[in-house]
């Protein structure tokens, strides 16, 4: 497959278009290249590289929308893809809340391409893994882990004018690494745009130093803790409480930031004074593609928590017609604001405390408060006097998102991270948080 | 690992819903179309042909035809119809000793032979990096055969107007019944594999399943409070005649606080509990964290199989292929070979099984071509056995696979993924509501609920959807902020009734994903309900703000 130039997107948007009978008519190009390699035991145990092209066409009659789906170009497919989405559309249940296609729209393109990225090959991700590997060997350690890459196209097009097209680049690395007994583990993750901010031998050591260091954890008591928290273990957490920063349910009573008696605490200074979250697709760290793929409304800067305040939530075209109010487009990153400092300047202003690496297998425990229960993984450390001490096992936490953004004591310097079950690019710093609730120990290494 | 990201409904404050969407979107009467047989026995022939011109000692031919029709509801409204097909050819073959893939989404003889030509290469790039050959452990070809999913009424058979009017009347139903807001979907599927090998088998298979989870939730506006009650009903290897639901399908929770099924779901009737349960749930009692004797019903004990026992006994996690995503396992191979490590008290027994009927992982043959068995993994609470494809049966001394390979598309590569793990009835006569009797100081679980455990499977803590307290014998008012906490050897040997095989039935995972890129499976937990003494269990209520 090729990546299609904008000229070739704009010329199969505008005659996919020019087919349609429908009262409008909404159309996606979209294309990807995705390479990855995988290794375990110290070997590469599996690598692939995947193709796809396809265009998604939407039309509406009245209140009835269909979508089909094509993988070729020529005008008698385009023309047959819109003619399917036709006869799904005159064949659906009238939607009750459909909402018709956005009008024209202004994006402002953002930087998601990095030729560096884009011309990655075999060679490049196996030498990614080939690094880890050997290190690892030469500490008797055993490394396992996953490289992937990928270039896209999205092109967007719509009957009201609306025409978008940009190129995307994205990379993600994580390495686990333990020791031959299994009694050491540590891991990395690493996420970037642009390929030249990767570096293979710097992530696999952070990997090795950790698991090197986790070797004989002692057991602490669980409780609650001064914690550092570094950025992969509070990414998923923010990521299921930003979920709740939605309008409708908040309104319908069913978020977090629903209130008793009706009312919503959008407002209401819910977090510490040094908390502010925003959304950017021009962040030059965390690019991320300047439509909401879903409505293909333009996305803004969006400040959604700001000096510790609920600032805005999200509302769909239906539910901000229902309240009068403009729509947004959903964030496609996350960023939090931070500090200069460093993780270890955290460390080294604390007494005692407690390392966190990473944070896994979170799951909502109640929504009514984004109770999260969730275990620590890969490198869990005791903190003493400024300094680590020791390993510690690993703890099953249950934790509130809300609570700990109320107990920040000092932030540091924000970095990116991939989301893993959030869809969300981020930009977040490690924290420094006290009473962090861990409520049982772990065995596992 | 229950992955979330590919199905988050109703959990209260989520309320987007992202479905796994595989293939282009096709209208419904595409779905009936099927490839002719002799088409794909020669498409799979040439490409044998080419891997083994190229110089593959072994090759497999995947020919998939992977068919989904998703059907969203919330209140009264048909939110979203979508059908997806996805058609390819996944060519597998070791050459110079090692793996190699390749897939197309072309059905032409070129492209399939090109295909396999790059899996051969593949292959041999890869064995330079290989230090030990793959052995794969022998099975017999067994020639051209055929098998399916025994179903009454096919799916794709049924008009989109029927089934969404059946999410309705189920939404109707636990609005009118006290939810404030409901959600009910319909997740169908049809996978079409064709599998054939250099062993001289080629096997072709219909496979369907259903699953139609449903969300009440109820919200108290005074109040501020909001809370969900799931559906109970399990997703099934079964025709559409699963919504069907006869007398004999209906079983009696104890102490008759709700309705659960078994071989046939009455949706409506399910989602006016719901509703009426979702309401309750705001007043019921904030449970006193403690030690309790847990009575758990199988709607609640199949996700807890699922983590604790389906997860650890995967060979590959064990080796340490999956080190790196969802973790390795305690249930180490020194453990195994000892014969005596007490995975669970000694009326614990769990089998490993692809044939149970009506079951999400029952299949005729795995994605090697090995036939569909059943054999023991837990056996008197010992740990006795593993999940292993044929190139894993030698690590653990079997002479066969147990027929767990599996691959969710043809494009991506099969491996070993869990088949259903189930606990076997108790011995002695044992109704739930006999269980509950002897239970001094207890709390009944039913639903699956919150869920998490630690990458080796040491530390778990489950929540469900609905809570009893049981005092004296007696199954007493409804419990809220209940989750329980535990250590999988510690819990499966505080394990100590069994209720007998009526009231065994199995639960499942519509969306289990493993593996880097993931790849998601489906898979059955049967188990009756069952009693496990002193088990921590925390309150989960929190104030914020």
């Amino acid at each position: 497959m090729t990546i299609l130039t904008q000229e070739q997107t704009k010329h199969i948007c505008d005659r996919a278009l020019s087919f349609s009978k429908a009262d409008e008519c909404s159309v996606a190009v979209t294309g990807s290249r995705n390479g990855n390699i995988r290794f375990a035991r110290n070997q590469v145990s599996t690598a692939g590289l995947a193709d796809d092209t396809s265009i998604s066409v939407t039309v509406a009659f009245g209140k009835r929308q269909g979508t089909a789906v094509i993988n070729e170009f020529d005008d008698k497919s385009l023309e047959k893809v819109v003619r399917r989405a036709e006869d799904l559309a005159r064949l659906a249940p009238e939607n009750p809340e459909f909402m018709p296609a956005v009008a024209k729209q202004d994006y402002k393109a953002s930087q998601t391409f990095s030729a560096k990225t884009a011309a990655i090959d075999p060679d490049f991700r196996a030498q990614t893994a080939a690094y880890a590997i050997e290190a690892c060997k030469k500490n008797k350690l055993v490394a396992a882990g996953f490289f992937t890459d990928g270039t896209s196209f999205s092109s967007v097009a719509n009957s009201n004018g609306v025409y978008g097209h940009q190129e995307q680049t994205g990379l993600d690395f994580t390495c686990t690494v333990r020791t031959e007994d299994g009694r050491g583990s540590g891991w990395v993750k690493r996420s970037a745009t642009d390929a030249n901010r990767f570096d293979a031998r710097e992530a696999a050591d952070v990997a090795i130093e950790k698991a090197l260091r986790s070797v004989d954890a002692k057991a602490l008591e669980p409780g609650r803790y001064t914690v550092i928290l570094e950025p992969a273990a509070t990414s998923e957490l923010l990521g299921y409480m930003l979920f709740g920063f939605d309008a409708r349910q908040t309104d319908e009573g069913r978020s977090f930031l629903s209130k008793k008696g009706g009312a919503s605490r959008l407002g209401d200074k819910l977090f510490d004074q040094q908390v502010n979250i925003w959304a950017d697709p021009w962040n030059p760290d965390v690019p991320v593609l300047p439509w909401d793929t879903d409505n293909l409304i333009a996305r803004k800067r969006m400040d959604l928590i700001k000096d510790g305040r609920v600032n805005a939530l999200n509302y769909s075209q239906y539910w901000a017609r229902k309240k009068g109010v403009q729509p947004t487009a959903t964030p496609g990153n996350i960023i939090m604001a931070g500090t200069d400092k460093s993780t270890a300047e955290l460390i080294a202003s604390t007494k005692k405390g407690v390392l966190v690496t990473r944070t896994w297998y979170i799951r909502m425990v109640d929504p009514q408060s984004v109770l999260l229960t969730g275990l620590t993984r890969d490198g869990t450390f005791y903190i003493e006097n400024g300094k680590i001490k020791y390993p510690i096992k690993n703890f099953r936490f249950n934790e509130s998102p809300v609570t700990m953004l109320n107990n920040i004591e000092e932030i540091g310097k924000p970095v990116v991270i991939g989301g893993d079950e959030v869809p969300f690019q981020m930009l977040i710093p490690p924290m420094k948080v006290r009473d962090f609730n861990f409520t049982s120990l772990s065995d596992a290494v | 690992m229950e992955r979330r990201t590919f199905l988050k409904i109703g959990a209260g404050t989520a309320g987007a819903l992202l479905v796994p969407v595989f293939g282009n979107a096709i209208a419904a009467e595409e779905l009936l179309n099927p490839l002719a047989l002799s088409f794909k026995k020669s498409l799979a022939d040439t490409a044998m042909d080419a891997a083994k011109k190229a110089g593959a000692t072994y090759c497999d031919v995947r020919i998939g035809r992977y068919l989904n029709q998703y059907i969203t509801t919330r209140d009264l409204n048909v939110e979203n119809v979508t059908n997806t097909e996805s058609t390819g050819v996944g060519v597998r073959v070791i050459a110079a000793g090692a793996y190699g893939f390749a897939a197309t989404n072309s059905l032409s003889p070129d492209a399939v032979a090109g295909a396999a030509r790059q899996a051969v290469a593949i292959a041999k790039a890869n064995a330079r990096l290989q230090t030990e050959p793959v052995r794969l452990a022998p099975v017999k070809g067994v020639g051209e055969v055929a098998w399916a999913t025994p179903i009454k009424r096919d799916w794709r058979t049924v008009p989109v107007k029927d089934k969404a009017d059946m999410l309705i009347a189920a939404n109707q139903a636990g609005l009118a019944a006290g939810a404030s807001f409901m959600t009910a979907n319909l997740f169908q599927v049809n996978q079409q594999k064709y599998f054939a090998s250099t062993d001289g088998s080629y096997i072709d298979q219909d496979i369907h399943r259903l699953w139609a989870p449903t969300n009440a939730t109820a919200v108290d506006k005074a109040t501020g409070k909001f809370r969900s009650r799931a559906g109970l009903a399990p997703p099934v290897g079964m025709g559409y005649e699963y919504f069907d639901a006869r007398p004999e399908h209906k079983v009696r929770a104890a102490g008759g606080v709700t309705t659960l099924y078994n071989g046939g779901y009455d949706i409506v009737e399910e989602a006016k509990n719901a509703g009426r349960q979702a309401r309750e749930k705001l007043k019921a009692k904030s449970v006193d964290p403690g030690k309790y004797d847990l009575v758990l019903a199988p709607e609640n004990l199949f996700l807890t199989i699922h983590e604790s026992v389906g997860h650890p006994t995967e060979l590959d996690r064990v080796l340490g292929y999956e080190a790196n995503y969802a973790g390795t396992s305690f249930c180490t191979l020194d453990k195994w070979e000892s014969r005596k490590f007490n995975f669970g008290s000694t009326i614990v027994n769990f089998t490993g099984d692809k044939t149970a009927p009506g079951s999400l992982g029952a299949v005729g043959y795995d994605d090697e071509g090995v036939p569909a068995k059943r054999w023991d993994i837990i056996k008197g609470g010992i740990l006795v056995n593993y999940q292993a494809t044929r190139d894993q049966a030698h690590i653990i001394g079997e002479q066969e696979s147990h027929g767990c390979s599996y691959a969710d598309s043809w494009s991506n590569v099969q491996f070993q993924r869990m088949p259903n793990v189930s606990l076997g009835a108790g011995k002695q006569k044992l109704t739930p509501d006999e269980m509950v009797k002897d239970v001094k100081k207890g709390i009944y679980i039913l639903g699956r609920g919150s869920y998490s455990i630690d990458q080796q499977r040491y530390n778990f803590q489950f929540g469900g959807q609905l809570y009893y307290e049981i005092r004296d014998g007696k199954i007493g008012q409804m419990l809220e902020d209940v989750a329980y906490q535990s250590n999988t050897q510690d819990f499966w040997n505080a394990c100590t009734a069994i209720c007998d095989e009526r009231d065994w039935r199995m639960g499942g995972s519509f969306f289990d994903g493993k593996g880097q890129p993931s790849q998601v499976s489906a898979v059955s937990h049967g188990t009756p309900t069952t009693r496990f003494n002193g088990i921590n269990v925390i309150n989960t209520g929190r104030k914020i703000g």
